[in-house]
């Protein structure tokens, strides 16, 4: 069975080090030519130039994914809290409304954005009453991808820190303010390194599918926003180049299992500690 | 206790909560009152109308898009509910399994890995195999990735059931198969049900695997729904839009509530 959790990766391995075939596809054999392309460009009489364009969407994918789970841990925890301290019957309705935007179509509720922010929706005709030129846009940016981003990953977090919050011991918060801390050291020293466990598996449930975010960056940040999964997407979507493709999935594989591996030695180091 | 009083309260949360799920629900909402309009430009408004439905139901490419998703969705949900279950069962009932954690882990590797790479994998490995027919294609990947949303609410529950009703099945000199049949799937029905909805509604919604796997004839709801997004917005779109989200509105409560009414009746 262990062969089948290496299997896609082993698979995919194997393609970036493959050749390109002559009619999109690849043909077996070795080479290095998948990852050398994310750094370096063939000219004509071979030599290799160094291009950045695609170290730049690789930078690009991790920072917006590090954007958006901040933004969305900020919006989740004091939600969160919200939730946790009302009464028992609303308590579950409010979970469960938290919970449905998620099982509706993703492509729709980006959808949605492209609406909100597109020519002559909503916030740009909002923002029109300030001076806003008509017929602005919102989209096609960096900005917009993150929109959509935070929207569409905001339930993966909300429901771990909820999770988390709900059975922190009240009693606690209690002795915190007995010993005088007020509200904001409560929620610094007592809180938040209470719930870290919540807030780390809510990060990694918004971090990971946001690196491999697709339809974000191709709806929402158009042609020349890429992120790695857009990118990855485009490589293989037409036959264009499959090798490269894949050393760029094998790159986005490795930032994933960097990004887990650092958080198992962080929490792992927490639980030492106590 | 006196609320100004109660340490545990932070003040103005309640109104950033509300203003949370008013961002929750708005964007929702713009797209179910725009499939009203009745103008061919989206975002201005001329009058109530129900046009866009009708021209929507006489798409025939929708109605295609439509049937692929529903045979592909269907097919793919009685598969993976299948196999969690046997998964479930065998992870958590079966005596003397080896690497649990590892065998749990794989169920739920479609989870843990970003969906594009598995994509690109299930890609190539059906062109390394020769496989050709569109549909299949999408069925065994369907059924692959959709096998962890039906496998967790299952193991949840089969975790949470003592054994004892089991066991007095067997006492009373009932088959494994009998004890299987009248009394551990009607306990885990609530989670089987529940993790079958989710696993339809996964399915349905796939776009990244289905837009790499499909070829002509065999394009699904979403991936049509995108061919319209990057065609230009047309306004049957919001119609299209406006009842998927109402289907997925039902599924989901269905598929919720259930689970958790099983969870009451456990206590």
């Amino acid at each position: 069975m262990g062969f089948a959790l290496i299997l896609p990766i082993f698979i995919v391995g194997a393609v970036s080090v493959a050749t390109r075939g002559a009619y999109g596809g690849f043909d077996w054999g070795f080479d290095l030519t998948g990852y050398r392309q994310i750094m370096f460009n063939e000219g004509w009489t071979g030599e290799m130039e160094f291009t950045a364009q695609y170290l730049i969407i690789i930078f690009r994918t991790i920072l917006l994914a590090a954007i958006t789970t901040v933004l969305c841990l900020i919006l989740a925890v004091p939600v969160a809290y919200w939730i946790a301290s009302q009464p028992g019957h609303r308590k579950s309705i409010l979970v469960f409304l938290v919970t449905l935007p998620f099982w509706m179509s993703m492509i729709l509720r980006v959808y949605a954005w492209m609406i909100i922010l597109g020519k002559g929706g909503p916030l740009p005709r909002f923002l029109g009453l300030f001076g806003a030129p008509e017929g602005m846009t919102l989209m096609y940016n960096d900005g917009a991808t993150l929109a959509a981003m935070v929207y569409t990953y905001i339930p993966l977090m909300v429901l771990p820190v909820f999770a988390s919050i709900e059975k922190l011991d009240g009693t606690l918060i209690e002795a915190a303010h007995d010993l005088y801390g007020n509200r904001w050291v409560t929620l610094r020293r007592v809180i938040l390194p209470l719930t870290a466990p919540g807030i780390a598996s809510g990060a990694i449930l918004v971090f990971v599918p946001a690196l491999g975010a697709v339809l974000e960056p191709i709806l929402m940040g158009g042609g020349k926003q890429m992120m790695m999964g857009s990118l990855i997407q485009l490589q293989f979507g037409g036959g264009r180049n499959w090798p490269f493709g894949a050393a760029i999935a094998i790159t986005l594989l490795t930032v994933v299992m960097l990004v887990l591996i650092a958080i198992a030695i962080r929490s792992a180091r927490r639980e030492m500690k106590q | 206790m006196n609320r100004h009083h109660n340490v545990k309260r932070y003040p103005g949360l309640g109104l950033l909560s509300i203003a949370f799920f008013a961002y929750l629900y708005a964007p929702l909402l713009i797209v179910v009152l725009y499939s009203f309009n009745a103008n061919r430009i989206t975002s201005v408004w001329t009058e109530f109308s129900f046009k866009w439905y009708g021209s929507a139901m006489n798409n025939s490419a929708l109605m295609a898009a439509l049937k692929t998703s529903l045979i592909v969705a269907g097919i793919a949900t009685v598969v993976a509910t299948t196999i969690a279950l046997l998964a479930a069962l065998a992870i958590i009932r079966g005596k003397g399994v080896r690497f649990r954690k590892l065998s749990e882990t794989v169920v739920n590797l479609p989870l843990l890995l970003p969906e594009i790479v598995l994509a690109v994998a299930t890609l190539i490995l059906f062109s390394l195999i020769g496989l050709q027919n569109g549909l299949l294609k999408l069925v065994i990947a369907h059924s692959a990735f959709c096998t962890p949303f039906a496998f967790l609410p299952i193991r949840a529950r089969l975790q949470g059931m003592s054994l004892d009703l089991e066991e007095a099945g067997m006492d009373l000199y009932a088959t494994r198969w009998t004890v299987f049949r009248r009394v551990t799937l009607p306990l885990i029905f609530p989670g089987l049900f529940s993790g079958a909805m989710l696993a339809f509604l996964i399915s349905m919604d796939d776009f990244i695997t289905s837009n790499l796997l499909s070829s002509g004839g065999t394009t699904t709801l979403p991936v049509y729904i995108f061919s319209l997004i990057r065609a230009g917005t047309s306004p049957e779109l919001n119609a299209i839009a406006t009842m998927l989200i109402i289907g997925s509105i039902l599924l989901a409560t269905i598929a919720l509530s259930v689970a958790a009414h099983g969870q009451n009746n456990n206590d």
